[in-house]
């Protein structure tokens, strides 16, 4: 046995939990320069650990994830005007308290990154970031703020973040807080004191499509392990388990959310990936913008669809699409089997054309082609929650 | 799991269990642990031929493909076609009920050159030393 994608071991970079990970036996891989936890053993491994999220909760370090705050500098105004410029979804629409997915764009409307912009407050940003795009990231917003009133700072190091994901997340985030979680809608956040450390920025936030919190705490070691561990005594009882990044990612992908270097990257462009509802066109200018309109009059060459195997064989990122007829058409971003329908699913990019529910292509596994077809998107998507209680008395 | 003493081990976690000419090959425990969730076998059909220490079929778990490699030469006369529908038991019975395939050997001296059990446990534990550093 020999694993086709081994990791090239360099010089990685370790979270503040890294050493936890390796007590509680963890697989760790390369993901993106980082020493991260793929699966845990003692979870049951990635299988478990997804259907952890899906029926209970999971808890993930998500700390190599990068974090960079905009603040205004001498006037009002500077830090919301460079978030405009530097980011495709329209900011001015956040409420303080308030999140929404957006993007960083090249001027070819490319990607750059896709990010989380949290509104701190009237005139205070942070862009959550990924973990292997930091410094270009970092470099890009600073290039492209120069003429901006505003202040930017890496706060990359200064956090372990960590993800709770599941139905009763919120059930083991509310045993460590007094913020009061029912009240926090989705891509909302709070600040409030979780286990005891105050300020804790706390969000509606994730990568999983399953409902869940993202709380951000200093990134100091002992602090990091202490917080780690009382969320897994208080999430005993729900059966909460570590999650990888295994996990992580079938759960994403289930849900259709996008991964920078598969789905998006710097040779594709909005509409192609199908983010368009997440950029505001109408807004004015911001990076990208001119490309993109010019791409929209062009026309797709090819866009991004849900594809799931009919004969038996696991399509996987980067193998080769093709027409009934045997003409090349495409290639899979992202594919995996899914634990939650138990089919092997995949994104690709296809022409237009090929892009209809239904239609049958193959997905060429080592050398053989293999039948799929073309589903609708996202694979999977969690049930509207019945009538909560607490929610009904606040409407 | 222990690994057991008749078998002998490739560096690439394949065993190999000699009766006679025929020779059975499965991954070992290490390898199922390495992969996690086995979710595909694919394995080659009998009569074909396979080549000590190239390819010869892939177990796939959901993170990841992995070739298998064959211990020795040889032509395949049986291959475990319950892994299809229960490749599973890759991760539960890798030494026993998930043996991959049936070879009749070609050239048995070829199964000189691998590891007894003493030496592939050291072998991985070594590796495990790797990891951790």
């Amino acid at each position: 046995m020999e694993s086709l994608n081994s990791p090239t071991i360099t010089e990685l970079r370790k979270t503040s939990l890294n050493a936890l990970h390796r007590r509680l036996g963890a697989k760790m891989v390369n993901f993106g320069g980082w020493d991260m936890p793929v699966e845990y053993p003692s979870s049951g491994g990635l299988v478990a650990e997804h259907r952890a999220v899906r029926g209970g909760v999971g808890v993930f370090d998500v700390s190599h994830m990068g974090d960079i705050r905009i603040r205004n500098g001498r006037r009002a105004g500077g830090a919301l005007a460079a978030v405009q410029h530097l980011s495709m979804n329209d900011a001015s629409r956040l409420a303080v308290g308030q999140a929404h997915y957006s993007a960083l764009l090249y001027a070819e409307g490319t990607f750059v990154d896709d990010v989380i912009v949290h509104r701190l407050g009237e005139d205070d940003f942070l862009l959550v970031i990924n973990a292997g795009t930091r410094e270009k990231d970092i470099a890009w917003v600073r290039a492209n703020t120069e003429d901006f009133d505003c202040v930017v700072e890496d706060l990359s190091d200064d956090y372990t973040q960590i993800a709770m994901q599941g139905p009763r997340a919120v059930d083991v985030l509310q045993s460590l807080t007094e913020a009061s979680l029912r009240g926090i809608k989705n891509y909302w956040f709070t600040h409030g004191t979780v286990c005891g450390l105050k300020d804790t920025l706390i969000a509606r936030t994730g990568y999983t499509g399953e409902d869940g919190f993202e709380i951000y705490v200093p990134s100091e070691k002992t602090t990091s392990e202490q917080v780690w561990t009382r969320v897994i005594d208080a999430g005993r009882e729900f059966g909460i388990v570590p999650c990888g990044l295994g996990a992580r990612n079938t759960l994403r992908l289930e849900a259709k959310m996008a991964l920078y270097g598969h789905e998006i990257s710097e040779k594709v462009n909005v509409w192609e990936a199908g983010l368009g509802r997440y950029c505001k066109m109408e807004k004015g200018e911001f990076v990208g913008r001119d490309a993109l309109e010019r791409a929209k009059a062009a026309g797709l060459t090819r866009t991004l669809v849900g594809i799931e195997m009919v004969e038996r064989g696991i399509a996987r990122d980067e193998y080769r699409c093709f027409s009934e007829t045997g003409e090349a058409i495409g290639v899979v971003t992202s594919g995996s089997p899914s634990p939650t329908l138990g089919k092997n699913i995949a994104l690709a990019y296809v022409p237009p054309a090929m892009a209809a529910l239904g239609t049958i292509l193959s997905v060429e596994i080592r050398s053989q082609k293999c039948k799929a077809q073309v589903v609708p998107t996202p694979f999977y998507k969690r049930a509207k929650k019945a009538a909560d209680p607490h929610s009904a008395k606040m409407a | 799991m222990a690994y057991p003493a008749k078998y002998r081990y490739t560096k690439q976690h394949e065993w190999v269990d000699v009766n006679g000419d025929i020779a059975t090959i499965g991954i070992t425990d290490y390898a199922q642990h390495e992969l996690g969730d086995v979710v595909f076998v694919e394995l080659p059909k009998p009569g074909a031929k396979i080549t000590a220490g190239k390819s010869f079929g892939t177990v796939e778990s959901v993170k990841a493909v992995s070739e298998i490699y064959a211990p020795a030469s040889g032509e395949v006369v049986e291959a475990n076609g319950e892994l299809q529908n229960t490749p599973e038991k890759v991760n539960s019975d890798p030494h026993g009920a998930a043996w991959l395939i049936k070879v009749r050997l070609a050239n048995p001296a070829e199964l000189k050159e691998l590891m007894d059990a003493p030496a592939y446990e050291a072998f991985i534990a070594d590796k495990g030393k790797e990891a951790s550093a």
